[in-house]
């Protein structure tokens, strides 16, 4: 997996897949203090405890189509290897947090690249699913609402490609100052801080 | 704090007011991609962007375009499954950028499956 915008997406598979209605994503990144962290929560099916004390082998996997699970893994192994550590808490029928942390000024650390394209992606592929996602990066904060974008939307469907570009927008490097107006309301603006 | 603009989703809701919710089933064409650790990491999301930028290009207003996990043939991803309304579904393999454009054009869009990226019928299996 190149990058960890690519395990994020695959990380957060494995919730829609196990029947979640919300994932919660949480990125934050403070270089100064060398940490990032990507959390995942959702509201799916959750794991036995059986299951969790061996999800982090590849021989396990609940799939039928094959007999191992990589997503998992994969991530944990890039998390030790910026020497950080992947934590997984999970309930049967309550849900699955997954936190992956990592020193993001080590050598090894892979990217964040694109999480935009992930974000959309996931939009795209399980409009049913809710997502909220909020990050922090270096002082730089994005939050997106599915819920709140469908209540605005009104019927439209939340995949129509002009709704798709605006999330995508968002992760877009700001122009300078251009947007730096300030608006009432809950949704409302991209308010610079 | 960069967030969506409650303005840009009112004109968006404006504009399409009356237009046919197509996941409410009345869809021409769907387009599955796979997303299994595999999928994703052989391409799976630059072949989900193709489809999103070509739908957006084109102003498509009567195919959806979906994800599920792994079909089980982790060595031929990235793998999209394209169901046309009164043909059978196609599993297209090895998918890159440029066959996934054509195979929306040809197939998607114009209702002629692309046999040469197709999975060859009969090498299905289930791991
Ligand atoms: N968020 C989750 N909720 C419930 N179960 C989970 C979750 N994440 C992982 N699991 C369980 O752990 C198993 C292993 O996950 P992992 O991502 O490593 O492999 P996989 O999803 O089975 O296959 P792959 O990721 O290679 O496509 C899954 O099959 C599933 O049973
Ligand atoms: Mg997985």
């Amino acid at each position: 997996m190149e990058d960890l915008s690519l395990h994020l997406l695959d990380i957060i598979e494995n919730a829609t897949a196990a029947g979640a209605t919300l994932v919660e994503i949480g990125v934050f990144q403070d270089s100064a203090e060398n940490e990032l962290s990507i959390k995942v929560r959702d509201n799916g099916r959750g794991m036995e405890r059986d299951m969790l004390a061996k999800v982090r082998d590849p021989f396990t996997t609940t799939r039928t189509t094959r007999r191992v699970g990589l997503g998992i893994p994969l991530l944990e192994q890039a998390c030790h290897e910026a020497q950080g550590h992947l934590n997984i808490l999970s309930e049967p029928g309550q849900g699955t947090e997954v936190t992956a942390v990592f020193r993001v000024n080590h050598i090894d650390c892979k990217p964040l690249a694109d999480i935009g394209l992930t974000l959309v992606t996931l939009i795209a592929g399980n409009p049913d699913v809710d997502f909220r996602y909020e990050s922090n990066i270096d002082g730089e904060k994005i939050i997106v609402d599915t819920r709140e974008i469908k209540t605005e939307l009104d019927g439209v469907d939340i995949t129509d490609p002009e709704v798709l570009a605006l999330i995508r927008n968002l992760f877009q490097k700001r122009r300078v100052n251009s947007s730096r107006h300030t608006a009432g309301g809950r949704i409302n603006g991209e308010i610079e801080d | 704090m960069a967030k969506l603009k409650i303005e840009d989703l009112r004109r968006i809701k404006e504009s399409k007011k009356g237009t046919l919710n197509l996941r409410e089933g009345v869809y021409r064409a769907k387009v599955t991609v796979h997303m299994g650790t595999c999928g994703i990491a052989a391409g799976a999301r630059t072949i989900m962007n193709t489809l999103m930028t070509a739908i957006g290009e084109n102003k498509t207003d009567d195919v959806i375009l979906t994800s599920s996990g792994c079909a089980g043939l982790c060595s031929q991803e990235p793998m999209m499954t394209v169901e046309v309304k009164d043909l059978s579904p196609v599993k297209y393999v090895y998918l890159d950028e440029e066959k996934t454009k054509k195979i929306f054009r040809e197939h998607v869009i114009g209702g002629k499956p692309v046999a040469e990226y197709a999975l060859s019928m009969g090498s299905e299996t289930t791991y």
